[in-house]
């Protein structure tokens, strides 16, 4: 397929791998956050190419990991109120919750729906216009822009019975909370199509205030092992900064168009993620002049108490202090067939990934 | 619902453009990128049912052009690898 083959060539893949061995003299962690190369580098196998010097950690970059389980148990609640059909992205319907899922709510009769798009969800709800139909909005940057042009459509046509429960986030604040934190990494590959709509600056802060550089990766092997290798680079010349080598998808300036749309129906808002904890500005709540299509404003419902799984050390997982291998449930007791935490669902989630291809 | 693809535009209708994706064919949202700047035959990248950015086609032949230098070096260093039958890297 055009634009996809030519970057999984074998030989450009191992010309970089030779590059990094050649430059690399001092031992790095790169660290991911975008579920997408989560997948690609355990799918292609990349650790392996790579010195042992060079490691690669995967960070908070799995928008259904890092949901809360709060968000899981009132979508719960939600699904069972008589008149409400739900509809959400198919990661999220297997996603444990405090007692249930969506998926096991569905199988009692909720009416739970998987869309591949917000605008599926829309005509949900102009088909079933006596019943109110709740869009489940997950996602960073490269995914809200749809639930805020949705929405405003859902304005503009005065589609009552459609609301979206937002618990869409962005990527800069956990970036920045992870190395305020502590946490050991010394660049951060940074994520190709959040990136693609926000543009280069948010993450200017990075090397500005933390000496750390950031390589805006595209998603094939050629990308990842030419990104690493301009991390690489810029780490042994002392030289930290943020680079696209997504350039043929990743403008400077980012989408402005989508940006002019999340900025006009979302507001950032204080939100929780998995192992982050509560992270200030870090996500987006839908304004009052939409409040109208805000299910959380809308409508009321009794939520359970959040109970998190025992053993479950996704939260460390996603901070890049724990590999999967090191959790004990890990392929025995939490399988993507019946798994324990988030983590484990999601095809983004770096337990999913190392379960398929690393074991 | 991360994956985001690279696909062809065939047919622009009220904002709604028809993409193809090697066999595939979907219905792609234009709305978040500026009109002007789409027509028939560009590829856009799709997530979640939006078009969400134009692919820079000559950037990425660009940079293809240049892996094909990579890709000559990396011969030449195999090449040389034999000749001295050592490792180079
Ligand atoms: S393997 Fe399962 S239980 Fe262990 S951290 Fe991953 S999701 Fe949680």
């Amino acid at each position: 397929m055009k634009y996809i083959d030519e970057y999984r060539n074998k030989e450009i893949v191992q010309y970089f791998a030779g590059q990094i061995k050649k430059i690399s003299t001092k031992p790095i962690r790169l660290m991911e956050v975008c579920g997408g190369h989560t997948m690609s580098i355990q799918k292609f196998g990349l650790p392996y190419l790579l010195p042992d010097n060079v490691e690669l950690v995967s960070g908070p970059g799995c928008p259904v990991c890092v949901t809360s389980r709060e968000f899981i148990d009132r979508s719960v609640a939600y699904s069972r109120l008589e008149d409400v059909i739900i509809t959400t992205y198919g990661d999220l319907i297997r996603v444990p919750g405090s007692s249930s899922t969506l998926e096991k709510e569905k199988a009692n009769g909720a009416d739970v729906r998987i869309v591949y798009s917000i605008l599926d969800a829309m005509l949900i709800a102009k088909k079933n216009k006596s019943k109110r139909v709740i869009f489940l909005g997950i996602g960073f940057e490269t995914t809200a822009p749809s639930s805020a042009a949705g929405i405003l459509k859902a304005k503009t046509a005065a589609l009552n019975n459609f609301y979206v429960y937002s618990a869409h986030k962005v990527m800069p604040p956990a970036m920045e909370t992870l190395i305020d934190e502590g946490v050991k990494i010394d660049g951060y590959v940074g994520p190709g199509h959040v990136s693609t709509i926000t543009g280069q600056g948010i993450y200017e802060n990075i090397p500005r205030k933390y000496n750390m550089g950031v390589v805006i990766s595209g998603f094939e092997p050629v990308d990842l092992m030419q990104s690493i290798h301009m991390l690489v680079q810029q780490i042994e010349n002392n030289d930290p900064k943020v680079e696209i080598q997504y350039s043929r998808v990743v403008k400077p300036e980012g989408n402005v168009v989508a940006q002019k749309m999340l900025d006009e129906i979302f507001e950032p808002r204080d939100d929780w993620w998995r192992g982050l904890g509560i992270l200030a500005s870090s996500g987006l709540g839908i304004r009052k002049e939409y409040e109208k299509h805000d299910a959380e404003k809308m409508i009321e419902v009794e939520v359970e108490e959040t109970r998190e799984p025992k053993g479950c050390i996704c939260g460390l997982i996603l901070r890049g202090e724990k590999k999967p291998k090191d959790c004990k449930l890990f392929g025995n007791v939490c399988t993507p067939s019946d798994p324990v935490g988030a983590c484990m669902v999601s095809s983004e989630g770096s337990c999913h990934a190392y379960y398929l291809y690393n074991r | 619902m991360c994956l985001s693809i690279p696909a062809r535009i065939d047919k622009i209708v009220d904002g709604v453009a028809t993409c193809s994706v090697g066999k595939s064919s979907y219905n792609t949202s234009l709305d978040l990128i500026p009109d002007e700047d789409v027509k028939v035959g560009d590829y856009v990248l799709i997530h979640t049912g939006f078009a969400i950015q134009k692919i820079d086609t000559e950037e990425a032949n660009r940079i293809l052009s240049t892996f094909d230098e990579f890709r000559e070096l990396n011969e030449e260093m195999d090449r040389e690898e034999q000749e001295q039958n050592k490792r180079i890297i």
